[in-house]
C-alpha cells in the first residue's frame, strides 16, 4: 500500500529568464529511496532546492502530504520544512562549530530536552553514522567522508520524516560510497523515512532507488519516472536508456535502428 | 617523449605549412589535406575554401584525402568544424573517411553534444551609451538591496528587542573578544600617530604666533569630535568589516546558510545579529579609548619638541575639551559602528557561490563601509555645527 508523500505539480523552475526545467509532475511515495536522476546540468540540484524551500518556482506547486509547500505562509512552511532532513553535497557543517554542537543545535531550538540528554542523543546519532568519539572534532579536522557522516548525523538529528540527499557519493571512494548507500537503506528500513536521493552514480541508482525521475536538459523536461531497474529493462527512450547502460546503448544508434525497423 | 625543437629538427627537410588542394570528385568535391597542421605554422585560411563550397554542391558529398598529412594538431580540428559548419548550413554532405582515425574521433567528441538551446550568452551591449544605461539599472538595483537587507536588519532588531532573536551567545563573546580587545593593537598604534600628525600639522603654523600651547587644543578637539571616531572606523572597516563579509561568504560557497535555512535558523538574526551587535558595542569604547591615546600621541609632540611642560598641556586640554567633544565622537562611533557591520554583512550575505565571489565580497564590504563612514561623518558634521553642539 502506497501513500504520496511528496507531490510536484506543474513545477517549473527557472533563473530568471532561463528556464531550467519545466512542467514536472511526479509523487514520491512514503518509504520511497526516491531518485533525482540526469546528465551533469539539467537540474538536479535545482529541483532539490524547490523541494526544501531554498528557492521559489517559477510556476507549479510542491505538496507535503496535500499541504501547498509554497502557498503556505512562511510561519506553515517553517513547520513543514521542520519534518526535512537535509545532507548537503559537501556537508555543509557550520565549520566555526563542533561536530556535538552542531547537532545539538537544532536539537536545542526546537526540543525541550535538557543539555545532558541532547549530549546522549548526539552520540548516539555519531555513533550511527560510525562517528563516535568525535564530537569535540571540528569539521575542518575531519575528512570528506567524515564530513559527509557528520553531515548525515546532523540531518536526522531531529528524526525527520523525509531525508534528502545531495550527491551523496560525489568525493567518495567506491566502499565510503557503498557504506553509505548501505546506511540510507537502513534508515528506511529502520525508520520507515521516505529518502529522496539526487545522484547520478548508476551503481546507488540500481542499488537502493525504488522510484525516479530523469530530467533532460534538452528538452528541459522529465522524461521518464518510476523503478530505476524497471526503466532499465522496459524504458524504449533511448536517452534513458543511453544513461542508465552508462552509454553502452548510444542515444544515436538507439533512434537509428527504430527508424530502420519502423 | 622528446621534445618539440628535436622533432621540428628531424623533419627538417619536410615543408612545416599545411597545404590544400580541391578536385573534382563524382560526387561533388574531395578535399586533399598535406603537410603539417600546427599552432604556429603557416596553413590555409578557411575563408577560401569556405568560398569553394557553393550552393550548387547541395545534397551533394565533401570527401577528404589525408594520407600525406604528417603532422595536426587542434589547428586542423578548427579548420575542419568551419568547414563542417558551413556544410551543414547549406546542406552539403560530410564524408569523413578520408580523415585520420584520431581526427575522426575528435570530431566525433566535438559534436557528441549538441549546443545547448539558449546556454550561449547574447554579446554584451558596448559602447559609453550603453554602460552608463547599465551602471544607472545597477545603481537601482543596488540600492533596492541595500534597503532591503536594511529591512531585514530592522525586522531581526525588532525581535532583538522583544527577546525573540536566536542566536548563540557564545558567538556573541567570540565576536565581542574579535572586534574589541583584539583590535587594541592595532587602534592603539593608528592613533597615537594620527595625534602626533594633527599636533606636527598645527605646531609650525601655532609656533609662528608663539602659540604652541594651542597644540594641545587642536589635538583635543580634533580627536574628540572627529578623528579618534574615524579613525577606528576605518580600522575596523578594514579589519572587521572584511572578515565579517569574508566569513559569510565562505559559509555562502559551502551551503552553510542553506543549512542554517533549511533546519530553520534565520541567517539575518543567528549570523548577522551577534555581528552587528559586538561591532556596535565595541565601536564607542574604542573610540573612547583612541580620543586619549591620540592626545597621548600630541602631548608626546608638544611636550618633545615645544617645551610645553605634561601638566601645561593636560590643563589646555582640560580647558578647552568638554564632554560634548567627547560625547559628539562616542555618537557618531556608533551610527560608524551601524554602518560597517552592516556593510560587511551585506556584502557578505548576497555573495556569490564561488572563491572569487569572496574576494569579491571582502573588497567590497571594505570600500562600502568607508564610503558609507565619510558621507555619514559629513552630514553629522553639517548638522553638529549647525546646531551648534
Amino acid at each position: 500500500m502506497t501513500t504520496p508523500h511528496i507531490a510536484v505539480s506543474d513545477l517549473t523552475m527557472a533563473y530568471g529568464a532561463f528556464v531550467i526545467q519545466r512542467d514536472l509532475n511526479f509523487t514520491v511515495n512514503r518509504g520511497d529511496i526516491f531518485i533525482i536522476m540526469g546528465g551533469s546540468g539539467c537540474g538536479k540540484s535545482t529541483l532539490l532546492r524547490h523541494l526544501i524551500g531554498l528557492q521559489a518556482p517559477a510556476r507549479g506547486d510542491v505538496y507535503y502530504e496535500n499541504k501547498s509547500f509554497w502557498q503556505a505562509s512562511d510561519a506553515e512552511r517553517e513547520q513543514l520544512m521542520r519534518r526535512i532532513g537535509v545532507l548537503y553535497q559537501s556537508g555543509a557543517l557550520w565549520s566555526s562549530m563542533t561536530l556535538a554542537e552542531n547537532i545539538a543545535l537544532p536539537l536545542g531550538e526546537y526540543t525541550d530536552l535538557s543539555p545532558r540528554e541532547i549530549g546522549e542523543i548526539v552520540s548516539l546519532k555519531l555513533a550511527l553514522v560510525g562517528l563516535a568519539g568525535f564530537e569535540d572534532y571540528y569539521p575542518s579536522e575531519i575528512s570528506g567522508g567524515m564530513q559527509k557522516r557528520a553531515g548525515l548525523a546532523r540531518a536526522m538529528a531531529l528524526d525527520p520524516e523525509i531525508l534528502f540527499f545531495d550527491e551523496p557519493s560525489a568525493g567518495l571512494d567506491p566502499v565510503s560510497s557503498k557504506l553509505l548507500d548501505d546506511l540510507i537503506v537502513h534508515l528506511r528500513d529502520s525508520l520507515g523515512s521516505t529518502i529522496v536521493v539526487v545522484t547520478h552514480e548508476l551503481a546507488s541508482i540500481f542499488a537502493i532507488g525504488n522510484n525516479s525521475v530523469f530530467l533532460d536538459p534538452e528538452t528541459k523536461t522529465m522524461i521518464a519516472a518510476g523503478d530505476p531497474k524497471q526503466l532499465l529493462a522496459e524504458s524504449d527512450n533511448p536517452k534513458v536508456r543511453q544513461f542508465l547502460t552508462r552509454g553502452a546503448e548510444e542515444a544515436g544508434d538507439m533512434a537509428n535502428s527504430k527508424q530502420a525497423a519502423s | 617523449m622528446a621534445p618539440i625543437w628535436r622533432l621540428a629538427g628531424f623533419y627538417s627537410h619536410v615543408t612545416t605549412s599545411g597545404r590544400l588542394s580541391v578536385e573534382k570528385h563524382p560526387d561533388g568535391i574531395k578535399i586533399i589535406i598535406s603537410g603539417s597542421w600546427e599552432v604556429g605554422g603557416s596553413i590555409p585560411s578557411s575563408e577560401e575554401i569556405v568560398e569553394k563550397l557553393s550552393d550548387d554542391l547541395r545534397n551533394r558529398k565533401v570527401c577528404f584525402d589525408a594520407q600525406d598529412l604528417i603532422r595536426w594538431d587542434s589547428v586542423l580540428l578548427t579548420f575542419l568544424m568551419k568547414l563542417i559548419n558551413h556544410c551543414r548550413e547549406k546542406e552539403i554532405q560530410v564524408d569523413y573517411r578520408g580523415l585520420p582515425a584520431g581526427v575522426q574521433g575528435m570530431l566525433h567528441l566535438a559534436y557528441a553534444v549538441p549546443e545547448r538551446a539558449g546556454a550561449r550568452r547574447d554579446a554584451e551591449l558596448s559602447g559609453i551609451l550603453a554602460h552608463i544605461g547599465m551602471a544607472t539599472l545597477n545603481v537601482r538595483k543596488e540600492s533596492l538591496e541595500f534597503l532591503s537587507f536594511i529591512g531585514e536588519v530592522s525586522l531581526s532588531v525588532g525581535k532583538l528587542c522583544t527577546g525573540r532573536a536566536r542566536f548563540r551567545s557564545v558567538d556573541l563573546a567570540l565576536f565581542l573578544q574579535e572586534c574589541g580587545a583584539q583590535a587594541l593593537p592595532i587602534v592603539t598604534m593608528i592613533s597615537v600617530l594620527v595625534g602626533l600628525i594633527l599636533a606636527f600639522v598645527g605646531a609650525h603654523q601655532l609656533a609662528v604666533f608663539g602659540a604652541q600651547i594651542y597644540i594641545a587644543d587642536l589635538v583635543g578637539i580634533g580627536m574628540a569630535r572627529e578623528m579618534g571616531a574615524m579613525m577606528t572606523a576605518i580600522v575596523m572597516a578594514g579589519r572587521t568589516g572584511a572578515a565579517y563579509a569574508a566569513q559569510l561568504g565562505t559559509m555562502q560557497v559551502n551551503q552553510e546558510i542553506d543549512a542554517l535555512k533549511t533546519m530553520g535558523f534565520p541567517p539575518m538574526e543567528f549570523l548577522v545579529l551577534p555581528r552587528m551587535l559586538a561591532l556596535i558595542l565595541m565601536m564607542p569604547l574604542l573610540c573612547l579609548y583612541a580620543d586619549f591615546l591620540g592626545m597621548f600621541g600630541g602631548a608626546l609632540v608638544a611636550i618633545g619638541l615645544f617645551d610645553i611642560s605634561f601638566v601645561e598641556y593636560l590643563q589646555e586640554t582640560r580647558k578647552m575639551v568638554d564632554v560634548a567633544d567627547f560625547a559628539v565622537g562616542i555618537f557618531k562611533s556608533g551610527v560608524f559602528g551601524v554602518l560597517v557591520a552592516i556593510a560587511g554583512c551585506m556584502r557578505g550575505m548576497q555573495c556569490g557561490r564561488s572563491s572569487s565571489a569572496v574576494g569579491f565580497a571582502a573588497t567590497s564590504a571594505v570600500v562600502t563601509g568607508i564610503v558609507l563612514i565619510i558621507v555619514s561623518d559629513s552630514v553629522m558634521t553639517i548638522l553638529t555645527t549647525q546646531l551648534g553642539i
